[in-house]
């Protein structure tokens, strides 16, 4: 098996207090129960996607808003500006004029690693267990979580996503496709509740 | 001589009422819509009956599985599915399973340059090249870019994606364990689509029968899962189930209850079974009559035949209660109450031809079933049931009962000022309530239970499935024409949906788009060399190479002399269905239906949408609101039966003043039957029940059963005897107590339509037959 981690580049991780202080003994349960205190949040992103077919990685940037235990809006300001707002299992993009509805349903990949997303946010362990094998590093000041995709149709397009985090905040999402193709998203918060 | 006229009489009926059997046999029994099929529609109307009888809506069987847990439920769905997509009574089986998906997506993707709107000879210039493919690049850095990455190269300028946008706009229902599931999770979901229409009650009762086999026959059937469907063809086949169990249940129990009451009576089963000859004829002769005349008997006619037993047995019971005994008494009723009876039966006739006048064929077929029922059994009752009576026969002597009644009619003026109390009374409550008085929506025909229709609206919520209750209909002599017109229909919706004034709408023209566009869309797309110079023009200043793009020309090539998209293209996939659905072609002329989606959480503006459309110009352009429609349907026929009705009145009045030549005689008569039609309204109305246009049908009967009271006691007047006779008035009690009773068991029913009439008719006969005994005093007092 030729599946190395690869280094995740540096998380910058901000929070306001620390609930578990005991950098030792974190566990997946634990960092779950922690996640789950965070109700909703507002954050700053920026997303770099490495993809082959493109001579340079596209940059975007924006703002990410979440509220328990299903919504999740990302908006995007650069380079174009888009709205892609997560509830349930809808999706709905806004591009400009252009409006897209998507059911998630329709599009099993994409609802896997949206789901890995979510399912970290909202710290829901079972719902993350449902399509990855779960793996943590690190303390509670800085974590990384590993999630395996189980599902062998989703073998083929993920190689693993990586979200790494301090206390209960997530500061970077890492996703390695198969083909070679990267994103890795940085993410700054701005409040929580 | 008597004995021949006597055999010829008998020998005529006999020969009438096999020949009514044999009508009957060969008649054609409906309970659909039919009856509420205006006979002459409009457009609008049209379209809304085609949609009722077969349109896409009136094919869907919604399903649910409910119990159980949910990997059970889903389980069953998948096998139920699984058997019902191999029957061919149904055209599709969904629950979510991506059964379509792949040919779907195919389609599409081989096929884009033709149905994207956005292929235009802008969009394959340099500068259109360069936009589109920054557009996808920018797409590709977003969170959809997942998505569109591997079509990149083949599909640089994103039809593709505008496609499938396009195609996925509505709202689905969420999966659960690969299934279709209610938004509470609850209940699996199915949407079936059947081949027959939703008119075709027998195939829907197929279909349904079919969709319980499959569900009985899953082999991960439990008891603990429940199959519950819904849908118009379901609402059919359990509102033929109900009208037709109730139909024969209250013949059953009426027919038992009037012949006990008659045994009681007459203590005499030879007297019961002659008794009852002129019902059965009357019977015979209208739905035998029904059938000649409308080439199908209604459910509802049948139910009201039942009703019918307790007023044609009248006749026999004044025969027999009136004529005491002996054949010479028989030719002395006939001489002396015979044309009262007559008289009686003609303001009956009058009443109910008003009905025959209605463009409604339901309520035309009550007339005319009425009419004919009235006439046989008043017929073999005078020429027919003296004949049959055996020389010795007799009935029980009623007699006692009748000096009772006279005792009390003696006292009936005390009554008087309290009748009039209760008239005005009534009267006032009339106009109180004169705003609501009447329910003009369609619904309040409709035998569906209200749980039933819960039912429907929580899996229809469910699923997302279109209520179809807005429509845009273009239409054309050919399919070339319908489709140009969508187009030109669609332009302006999409103005609208823009504005936010819909949420969307659906057009056969975007799976299936005219000859016309689609040569206008594929003249967009240059030669194979022109379009790979622009092409290495338009990468300039992007991160791709031009390179990369290789399968977009080669598909771009193809594309170019690719044969026409055709119907038959479309086989086998959603599209397919959708365009079967929304572009039907009748007698040669083809209409393309638009269905509009309302924005969420509003509704649509339906003035706004037809100015929009009027604006354009186009023709053969209709806006219809199915609801709208089908109300003002309805509440058209009512407006009018309450006019016939009126009219029906004003006949009988008119009928009296030509027989009697004195206005105060005619108002004598009627104005007992109109005090209590209006009380009996004014009841209703206390009691909160909206009336319908069947109340309306047992308002006229009142009035033609309640006329033969009336004339009975105007003939003791005109006699100038001291009192009406005892034995009338035996006769009078008894004719009114089989009629409540034939009536009264319709107040029980749950149709609605029967309940009506039930409500109706048998309080209005008991206070007809009481406001004439008080009023009839009056003059006698002189």
């Amino acid at each position: 098996m030729q599946c190395l981690i690869r280094r995740v580049s540096a998380a910058l991780a901000l929070m306001l207090f620390a609930g578990i202080t005991n950098a030792a003994g974190l566990d997946i349960d634990r960092l779950m129960q922690g996640l789950a205190q965070i109700r909703s949040g507002q954050a700053s992103f920026v997303e770099k996607k490495y993809i082959a077919m493109l001579d340079k990685p596209v940059e975007s940037s924006g703002e990410l808003f979440y509220s328990a235990p299903d919504r999740l809006e990302k908006r995007t300001l650069k380079p174009k500006p888009e709205s892609m707002i997560l509830d349930g299992g809808s999706i709905v993009i806004e591009r400009g004029r252009q409006k897209h509805s998507l059911q998630l349903q329709d599009y099993p990949e994409l609802a896997a690693v949206i789901d890995s997303i979510r399912g970290t946010l909202a710290g829901d362990r079972k719902a993350l267990e449902r399509s990855y094998r779960l793996s943590l590093e690190g303390g509670a000041e800085r974590w990384t979580l590993q999630l395996l995709p189980i599902d062998e149709k989703m073998q083929a397009a993920i190689k693993h996503i990586r979200i790494a985090g301090a206390q209960h905040f997530v500061s970077s999402i890492e996703i390695n496709r198969v083909d070679g193709d990267r994103s890795l998203m940085l993410i700054e918060k701005l409040t929580a509740r | 001589m008597r004995v021949t006229s006597a055999r010829a009489a008998i020998i005529l009926w006999l020969a009438f009422v096999i020949s009514c059997g044999i009508i009957i046999s060969r008649s054609q029994f409906t309970t659909d819509l039919s009856a509420f099929f205006p006979r002459n529609p409009t457009p609008a109307q049209q379209m809304l009956l085609d949609q009722i009888r077969d349109g896409l809506a009136s094919r869907l069987i919604l399903v649910g599985i409910e119990g159980a847990d949910a990997q059970v439920r889903a389980t069953l769905s998948k096998q139920m599915a699984l058997s019902l997509r191999a029957n061919s009574a149904f055209v599709s089986i969904n629950n979510g399973e991506p059964v379509n998906a792949a040919r779907d997506q195919a389609f599409l993707f081989d096929h884009r340059y033709r149905l994207s709107p956005a292929v235009t000879p802008e969009r394959f210039s340099v500068e259109g090249l360069h936009a589109a493919l920054e557009d996808s690049i920018d797409l590709l850095s977003s969170s959809a870019g997942l998505l569109v990455k591997s079509l990149l190269p083949s599909d640089p300028t994103g039809e593709m994606v505008q496609l499938l946008s396009q195609f996925n706009s509505s709202s689905r229902p969420r999966m659960i364990n690969g299934a279709w599931a209610s938004r509470d999770g609850a209940r699996a979901l199915m949407m079936v689509q059947t081949r027959a229409t939703g008119a075709d009650i027998d195939a829907q009762e197929y279909a349904m029968r079919m969709i319980r086999k499959a569900f009985e026959a899953a082999s991960a059937a439990t008891p603990a899962a429940k199959l519950v469907m819904t849908g118009p063809g379901v609402f059919s086949v359990t509102s033929r189930d109900t009208i037709t169990s109730q139909v024969s249940r209250l013949s059953v129990l009426s027919f038992l209850l009037i012949a006990i009451l008659l045994l009681l009576v007459y203590r005499s089963f030879m007297a019961l079974a002659l008794g009852f000859l002129p019902v059965v004829t009357g019977v015979v002769a209208g739905i035998a009559a029904v059938s000649l005349g409308f080439g199908a008997v209604h459910g509802i006619t049948l139910g009201f035949g039942t009703a019918l037993i307790g007023e044609a047995v009248d006749y026999s019971i004044y025969l027999f209660v009136q004529s005491g005994r002996g054949s010479a008494d028989r030719q002395h009723w006939i001489r002396q109450f015979w044309p009262t009876i007559r008289l009686g039966v003609l303001t009956s006739l009058c009443g109910f031809s008003a009905l025959l006048l209605s463009g409604f064929p339901g309520l035309a077929q009550l007339g005319l079933y009425s009419i004919a029922g009235l006439v046989a059994a008043a017929a073999v009752t005078r020429f027919v049931l003296p004949h049959l009576l055996p020389e010795n026969f007799r009935i029980r002597d009623v007699s006692a009962t009748g000096v009772v009644l006279s005792r009390l009619l003696r006292r009936a003026a005390a009554f008087r000022l309290a009748a009039v109390m209760l008239l005005l009374v009534s009267c006032a409550i009339l106009v109180w309530h004169r705003g609501d008085l009447w329910n003009d929506k369609i619904s309040s025909l409709s035998p569906v239970s209200r749980a039933e229709v819960e039912l429907d609206t929580k899996l229809r919520a469910d699923a997302g499935a279109p209520d179809v209750r807005y429509l845009v209909v273009v239409s054309g002599a050919s399919q070339e024409v319908a489709l140009l017109s969508a187009e030109k229909a669609s332009a302006i919706l999409q103005i609208q949906v823009d504005q936010g004034a819909l949420a969307g709408f659906e057009s056969p023209s975007r799976y299936l788009p005219s000859m016309a566009t689609q040569r206008a869309r594929l003249a967009s797309l240059p030669p194979p060399d022109v379009l790979e110079a622009r092409l290495a023009q338009a990468v300039q200043g992007l991160p791709v190479r031009a390179k990369l793009f290789t399968p977009f020309l080669s598909d771009a090539a193809t594309a170019r002399v690719q044969p026409m998209l055709q119907a038959d293209h479309l086989e086998q996939t959603s599209m397919g269905m959708a365009v079967a659905a929304l572009l039907i072609q009748r007698n040669g002329h083809w209409s393309a239906l638009m269905p509009l989606t309302a924005p969420k959480g509003a509704d649509i503006n339906a003035a706004r949408i037809q100015t929009a459309l009027q604006a354009a110009n186009l023709t053969d352009v209709l806006f219809v609101d199915m609801k709208v429609e089908s109300d003002r349907l309805y509440s058209g026929y009512l407006h009018e039966a309450i006019v016939l009705s009126l009219g029906g009145v004003l006949a009988i009045f008119g009928l009296l003043l030509l027989v009697f030549r004195s206005f105060a005689r005619a108002a004598r008569i009627i104005v007992p039957l109109l005090a209590a039609i209006i009380t009996v309204i004014a009841g209703l109305a206390l009691l909160g029940q909206q009336l319908i246009i069947l109340h309306l049908v047992g308002l006229l009967l009142v009035a033609a059963v309640g006329s033969n009271y009336a004339l009975f006691f105007d003939r003791a007047e005109r006699l100038n005897a001291p009192a009406i006779e005892p034995g009338t008035l035996t006769s009078m009690l008894f004719a009114n107590l089989t009629t409540v009773a034939g009536f009264g068991l319709l107040a029980f029913s749950s149709v609605p339509i029967l309940q009506a009439m039930g409500v109706t008719v048998a309080p209005g006969v008991i206070l007809a037959l009481i406001y004439s005994a008080i009023f009839a005093r009056q003059s006698d007092a002189h």
